[in-house]
């Protein structure tokens, strides 16, 4: 798999951009050229320079130094996101696919429900109600995503439930939780990594999106999202503020897709790395369709 | 067609659980407020809250009595189409919502139609002459349109088309020019993937049989595609739009605040700022009764779409 994976270009660099976003994160204090917070009104706006690389904003703080610290807020905030959701997601998830019956049906039923907020909506109400803030906005992006993941799980369980080696270890006696973690969650880990792989994109565009409406990170934290709200009167005087906070975002965002549709391609692929090429028009095509499949095993669309 | 209406009737007949889910979950929302909804409603209008004022506004909330009674009057007010009172203008939320409505879904269609037109042309064409410098195009459309954010896209096109060229005007809402930047901004982040599926979906119907014995009967290859594959691929990207149109909705509240354009997007973002509750409560509401409501029709066409699905 680690092969079919290194075999592609894309993927490859998506790794390296985000191994250097990671780093970023951790080196910050060693490596970024001034303090994210230190206000210096006498050099507001300035353009990029050999002092500042990518300029100052608004309050003379320098835009490298807060896009690097931002990192942390952004990156390891959408890692701690996805974190929670599987947290929430993976037991939801396996009780409904492996118990079946009405636990399942009890289950299903609440998701559907839950699937019937437009699941962004449902985030910044619950930001809204709880108030703005970065922790009622992870909480509320946790308390929404875990759902579709939920889903998404339960099916991957019933397939791997119905597979041989399931059945034989039930045959042999094995009790069910070590059916449960050694055969089924060990074989579902893959796809899973996928999964959170792909999402984790959107996750930082949530992030991003929610800070952006003033509702995540609150000043004078350094946030991406932030960042480009902050820009919005400076538009015409100095654009260079919306540019590198937007790019930065548009980057970690394909990063992790590529990486995503990388790992994809190693899992699903049991050819060499060209196979889903020639089928599905490049890798990126096949995407939505992993998730319609995802979303179709065993559960009819949602309502 | 009896069995259509089987099947309507079904689908109907499932609604009603799901949209009394949705409406215990709206209820609950309101729970998440730090502190006491029936002060905060008061504070909101500017007011100091005395006990008496605190009480009187929990009974105009519908807030005394154990939860379930709470539940069952909101619930019977909401049928009735009263989402209450807007803590801050004091008008109904409904009537609020309805106002602002027609500028969303004015949003919603003309992102629909950008959709369409980048995402059909490039995704068919793509398929069609695989490596070509369409292809290309349409892959770069689709890896853009899926990791950039739609609130720099807007910022990055009022900066360029508005600002600088002057083309649009920058922000509000007025005639077919004010409509564009915010709606294409929409559009074209919903296009990736609609770029891709109709790629894969038109290349996986090119190579079946049918497709080949409408060639090996002469007809033109125009017609091949219009009117064998086209049909059939267009199928899976009527899924989608029921699938996306939650992102629809979604995005919706992004772009109008950036673009000032005054729908339901913006007024609850608004209102989250104002602490006005029922307005933020009204407005989820509203939006998963649309989503519900769109995702069933999304599996009407599809019904009527595909004969396959009719007659299983």
């Amino acid at each position: 798999m680690a092969k079919k994976f290194f075999r592609q270009k894309q993927a490859v660099a998506g790794l390296v951009v985000i191994l250097a976003f990671f780093a970023a994160s951790l080196l910050a204090p060693y490596i970024a050229p001034a303090d994210p917070l230190k206000v210096d009104l006498e050099h507001k706006l300035m353009p990029p320079s050999s002092a500042h690389p990518l300029g100052t904003d608004q309050l003379g703080r320098c835009i490298l130094s807060r896009l690097l610290y931002g990192t942390r807020t952004s990156l390891l905030d959408a890692v701690l996101v996805l974190g929670m959701i599987l947290a929430i997601s993976i037991p939801i998830g396996t009780i409904a696919g492996y118990v079946g019956g009405r636990v399942d049906n009890w289950i299903m039923r609440i998701i559907d429900i839950l699937l019937a907020f437009p699941s962004m909506i449902l985030a910044l109400a619950i930001t809204g109600l709880m108030g703005p803030g970065l922790i009622h906005m992870l909480l509320a992006l946790a308390a929404v995503w875990w759902i579709s993941f939920a889903r998404i799980i339960r099916g991957m369980v019933l397939q791997i439930k119905e597979k041989d080696f399931t059945l034989a270890a039930k045959a042999c006696g094995d009790s069910h939780l070590k059916v449960v973690f050694r055969h089924i969650l060990l074989n579902a880990v893959s796809p899973i990594l996928v999964l959170a792989t792909l999402e984790i994109g959107s996750i930082i565009l949530a992030i991003s999106g929610l800070s952006f409406l003033g509702l995540g990170a609150q000043p004078p934290t350094p946030e991406w999202g932030a960042m480009l709200s902050d820009s919005k009167p400076y538009i015409e005087t100095a654009p260079h503020l919306m540019l590198f906070p937007g790019l930065t975002i548009m980057l970690a965002v394909m990063a992790f897709n590529f990486v995503g549709e990388g790992l994809q391609k190693a899992i699903s692929s049991p050819g060499t790395g060209g196979q889903g090429k020639q089928e599905g028009g490049g890798l990126r095509a096949k995407r939505p369709l992993l998730k319609i499949s995802f979303f179709k095993i065993g559960e009819e669309k949602k309502t | 067609m009896s069995e259509i209406k089987r099947f309507l009737l079904k689908r109907l007949l499932a609604l009603i659980p799901v949209l009394l889910g949705v409406s215990v979950v709206t209820f609950a929302l309101i729970n998440l407020t730090p502190g006491d909804p029936a002060e905060i409603a008061i504070r909101a209008s500017g007011v100091q809250p005395t006990s008496e004022a605190v009480e009187a506004m929990r009974q105009k909330l519908g807030l005394e009595g154990p939860v379930y009674r709470q539940y069952i009057r909101w619930l019977w007010k909401v049928i009735h189409l009263d989402l209450g009172q807007s803590f801050n203008s004091g008008l109904p939320v409904a009537q609020e919502l309805l106002l602002r409505f027609p500028a969303t879904l004015r949003l919603a269609l003309c992102a629909l139609a950008f959709t369409a037109v980048i995402a059909l042309p490039l995704g068919i064409f793509a398929a069609i002459y695989p490596g070509s410098p369409i292809d290309h195009i349409s892959r770069v459309c689709a890896l853009l349109g899926s990791s950039m954010p739609g609130f720099w896209l807007g910022l990055l096109l009022i900066y360029a088309l508005a600002v600088r060229l002057k083309l649009f005007p920058v922000v509000g809402m007025g005639g077919i020019k004010h409509l564009v930047l915010p709606a294409f901004t929409l559009g074209f982040g919903l296009a990736a993937p609609y770029i891709r599926l109709l790629k894969t979906s038109m290349l996986e119907v090119l190579q079946k049989d049918f497709i080949n014995t409408a060639r090996a009967k002469g007809l033109r290859e125009r017609l091949v595609i219009a009117r064998h594959a086209l049909k059939n691929a267009l199928l899976p990207a009527v899924t989608l739009l029921g699938m996306n149109f939650g992102g629809l909705l979604s995005g919706s509240f992004i772009v109008e605040t950036i673009f000032s354009w005054p729908g339901i997007g913006k007024y609850a973002v608004d209102a989250i700022f104002l602490k006005d509750y029922t307005v933020i409560q009204g407005y989820v509401l509203l939006m998963a009764v649309i989503f519900v409501l769109v995702n069933l029709l999304v599996d009407l066409c599809y019904v009527f779409l595909d004969p396959r699905i009719r007659l299983s």
